[in-house]
């Protein structure tokens, strides 16, 4: 028992945003009368909200370097307009269309991290420009009206779901069977490194510790899976989030790359003495940023089968605030994507959760605004314990 | 025999789970220089905490008496009002602020919130003769040198009308003549019956201008040393700070010395925002293995911005001249290529460009090069954690894991974070500036020690550093730099303090 306490002690800020989410969940199941965990409702939640998710990863690791970026939610609504003047006024195929949109996003995070990076002017400044400039500039593309609707495969980028191979009426086997999967390969991950940490004399999880926090992720896994397998399987959507979940949770603990960004993110000129090439670093976040951008761009563009000049509006807030609820740091060099990503659901449940409360947009903004301030007292009150 | 103006008795504090100070009485006579030493972490700066207030009032036990009157501070401010005043090896001043803004910081000249600054103005040009700092009031802290932002910093005390002044590590990043500057500035106030309460560890000052020596040891008080009464030498007070006598300051190495491993030829650099400046002019500098040569001068004389242009280009413009490895020509024009040649440099300023402080000293040690513990970018944990690890071991870094903090270390420990980062690098010439500024005796001698063990392994180490004892106790060559240029070159065994300090002079004017 006393292990487990100074466990948790230890890890209070890992696990206390995710005690917070699993209090909100809780609550608004509450609130809803059960509707918020319902098949139907998940897939929406997931479908309404993965922008946020998608590019809570890249903000994170702009963030962590040390920047920010305020364009993001204007760079997706332009992205979302050139896909959608590509494909309806020019009828380019949907495929093709999503790579050269990938590769704009590039080119746009590669224009702003050029003057952020290489010519030195704040970040804020530049993503400011870039806002306003690409909020422009959909404007420009659409001339002021929605263009839409999209050709189906395009649509299914966002509403679709993975196919089922079983055909058992009513019931997806196939998601089970990922889950299933899912589950054994985390398993086996977790077994792995232990004895790995163990031969090499690291402090490790006492057993039943361990054990009780791979049955509580693998019911997590196997529960979800159970639930969407009643309605209509997974959606496209959340496959997609949980490879850039894995990919980037990845990136950020284990590569140099993911190391060079937290040193440069925590001083960037001992990062620089140490021979990391912090310009170029700097300026590849931001062309990542630019990626995945226009990956969320295209995905609200494909949910609604239409391009908006409003789209995006007030993305790059509810990204921000994921990323700095998740436990980053404004100053830069501390920050987790799983933060990030239980920081992108918290907002996600929360706009979820209220809307169906009947809760207006006004109190919607406000009350997130408060949780936001909340988080990060918590953070600054955790770091200030550990010291 | 005069009287005393303050007194701390029995005074212990109490972190958790350490005993910063156990029963520490210390007392001040009016109008003396009264040199507090010890190593660090002896208890030095948390017992002037308590003093000023930083540590409130009941968060510590025992009593302080100011001028008779017993004082329980539960702010600076508080202490301020009385006349005591505490000024910081970090100085707080605002860069962007003239210098009678700064004064006047906290203290502000006027009525209402509104501020006076003819009065203002007046006030300070009778404050700066005072410190004998001949600058305009209106000129901005940024553009005076650290010398005389200190004695800005001293102004400031004197504008509140300061009974006691203390001052931590006062001289520790001033050069010789303004050291001696700031000494004379301190016996001029003893003779108006301002008394100071010097924390240094420069010992050679400490005895210059002490009244009497109180060293801490631990968090408890050993002594304290009337100068006036007895014969005190340096030895006696590291005696007495370390517990034992250290017979040498500076540890035996025997000296093998192999081919030239390093070369520079007509090294040019100009300064980088002045055009016509030359800050390294026409250098010419080698180092062979197993050579620990010696870069001495005096602050501003260009031993750094040398360092670091051959380091990849990291400072100045228009740099020209020919970097040589083994004899042959090696392109050091980035860090990355500086790196991969072998050269390391060891920064002067552990904090501002040696460390991440906010990582753990595994993520600070292996930064510089991850390629040795990764495979196709993925980095290896155990591998990591394993070799680190035997990193901690060999230079004895005090830590309760790797995965401590750097910000959470002391000076000395941070240090070795420092070598221990280009030793994982696994460089063979080493730039190392200032390595010991800033710790105490003992950490001192185990850098010494490193930096002996490297040199026995055969890499060229060049050092630089503003101690000219420490040059000439574990260098075998010296290089003397004056105003960017090499003035002199002399072995170790030759050089006496006396000779080098008459190169520099000779060549400041």
């Amino acid at each position: 028992m006393k292990t487990l306490l100074t466990f948790l002690r230890k890890n209070v800020r890992d696990y206390g945003i995710l005690i917070a989410l699993i209090v909100i969940i809780v609550f608004f199941q509450n609130t809803t009368n059960g509707i918020l965990l319902r098949p139907i409702n998940i897939t929406n939640l997931v479908l309404q909200n993965s922008y946020i998710v998608i590019m809570a990863c890249g903000m994170l690791l702009v963030i962590v370097a040390g920047g920010i970026d305020l364009s993001v939610g204007s760079v997706a609504a332009f992205i979302g307009a050139v896909a959608a003047v590509f494909m309806v006024r020019y009828n380019m195929h949907w495929f093709l269309t999503i790579v050269l949109s990938l590769i704009l996003g590039g080119l746009i995070g590669a224009f702003q991290g050029y003057w952020i990076s290489y010519a030195k002017i704040p970040a804020f400044i530049v993503t400011l420009a870039g806002m306003l400039i690409f909020r422009g500039l959909t404007l420009v593309m659409l001339q002021g009206e929605a263009v839409g609707p999209f050709a189906v495969p395009f649509q299914r980028l966002s509403s679709g779901f993975i196919p089922d191979f079983f055909n058992y009426d009513g019931f997806h086997v196939t998601t089970v069977l990922i889950g299933v999967i899912f589950s054994v390969l985390i398993v086996v991950i977790d077994l792995i490194n232990r004895s790995k940490q163990k031969k090499y004399g690291f402090e490790v999880l006492p057993f039943y510790l361990m054990v009780v926090k791979n049955l509580l992720i693998v019911g997590a896994v196997l529960g979800l899976c159970w639930l969407m397998a009643s309605y209509k399987g997974l959606p496209t959507v959340m496959i997609i989030l949980f490879v850039l979940i894995i990919l980037y949770t990845f990136v950020t603990s284990q590569t140099v790359i993911g190391r060079r960004i937290y040193a440069m993110g925590g001083n960037v000129k001992a990062a620089m003495l140490s021979g990391v090439n912090t310009e170029r670093l700097y300026f590849l976040t931001f062309v990542n940023m630019g990626v995945l951008a226009a990956l969320a761009g295209l995905i609200v563009a494909a949910r609604l089968n239409v391009a908006t000049p409003k789209a995006g509006d007030g993305f790059e807030l509810d990204v921000i605030a994921a990323v700095f609820i998740g436990g980053a740091s404004a100053t830069g060099g501390i920050g987790k994507i799983i933060g990030a990503v239980v920081g992108a659901f918290m907002i996600g449940v929360m706009n979820n959760g209220m809307s169906i409360m009947g809760i207006g947009i006004d109190w919607q903004q406000a009350i997130k605004g408060i949780v936001l301030l909340l988080a990060v007292l918590f953070d600054v009150y955790s770091k200030k314990k550990i010291q | 025999m005069s009287d005393v103006i303050l007194e701390m008795r029995n005074i212990t504090k109490v972190f958790p789970g350490v005993k910063a100070l156990d029963n520490v009485s210390f007392s001040v006579r009016e109008g003396e220089i009264h040199a507090l030493v010890g190593e660090n972490g002896a208890g030095k700066s948390t017992l002037m905490q308590v003093l000023s207030g930083v540590h409130p009032y009941g968060s510590y036990e025992g009593t302080i008496y100011f001028k008779g009157k017993e004082c329980q501070f539960r702010n600076i401010t508080q202490s301020e009002d009385v006349g005591l005043v505490i000024i910081h090896q970090e100085l707080a001043l605002v860069p962007f602020l003239s210098i009678v803004e700064n004064l006047f910081l906290g203290n502000e000249q006027g009525k209402n919130g509104i501020i006076d600054w003819n009065k203002a103005v007046s006030m300070s040009e009778g404050l700066l003769e005072k410190v004998g700092l001949e600058e305009a009031p209106a000129t901005l802290v940024k553009d005076l040198g650290v010398g005389k932002q200190q004695l800005v910093e001293i102004a400031k005390a004197l504008a509140k009308e300061v009974q006691l002044l203390i001052l931590d590590e006062p001289t520790a990043s001033l050069n010789d003549s303004d050291s001696e500057k700031l000494l004379d500035l301190l016996r001029q106030f003893r003779e108006n019956g301002i008394s100071s309460i010097l924390i240094s560890h420069k010992l050679s000052e400490v005895l210059k201008v002490a009244d009497s020596i109180t060293i801490l040891r631990d968090g408890a008080t050993i002594e304290t040393l009337d100068c006036r009464k007895d014969e005190i030498t340096e030895d006696r007070i590291i005696r007495g700070m370390v517990g034992r006598d250290l017979t040498h300051r500076f540890p035996e190495r025997d000296v093998k010395i192999g081919k030239t491993i390093f070369e520079v030829k007509d090294w040019n650099v100009y300064h980088p925002l002045q055009e016509d400046r030359k800050v390294s002019d026409d250098i010419n500098l080698y180092v062979r293995e197993g050579e620990v040569v010696g870069v001495a001068g005096l602050m501003g004389a260009g031993r750094t911005e040398l360092a670091m242009s051959i380091f990849g280009r990291s400072y100045g413009k228009d740099i020209s001249g020919k970097a040589f490895k083994y004899g042959e020509e090696i392109d050091v024009s980035t860090i990355q290529k500086a790196i991969a040649h072998g050269i390391a440099y060891a920064t002067e300023d552990r904090k501002a460009y040696g460390l991440v402080l906010i990582h753990p000293i595994k993520d600070n040690i292996s930064i510089a090069n991850l390629a040795s513990v990764s495979n196709y970018g993925v980095i290896e944990d155990p591998k990591e954690f394993s070799m680190v690890r035997e990193f901690r071991d060999m230079l004895d870094i005090r830590c309760s894991s790797v995965l401590q903090l750097a910000l959470n270390l002391s000076g000395g420990n941070q240090q070795k974070v420092v070598l221990s980062k280009w030793l994982f690098a696994n460089q063979d010439i080493l730039f190392l500036d200032e390595p010991t500024r800033g710790i105490d005796v003992g950490a001192k001698y185990e850098i010494y020690t490193i930096i002996n063990q490297l040199a026995s392994e055969g890499k060229g180490i060049v050092l630089l550093s503003s101690e000219l004892p420490e040059l000439l106790g574990i260098c075998d060559r010296i290089y003397v730099m004056s105003k960017g240029k090499i003035v002199a070159e002399m072995k170790a065994s030759d050089a006496t303090q006396e000779k080098v300090m008459k190169h520099i002079m000779n060549n400041t004017r």
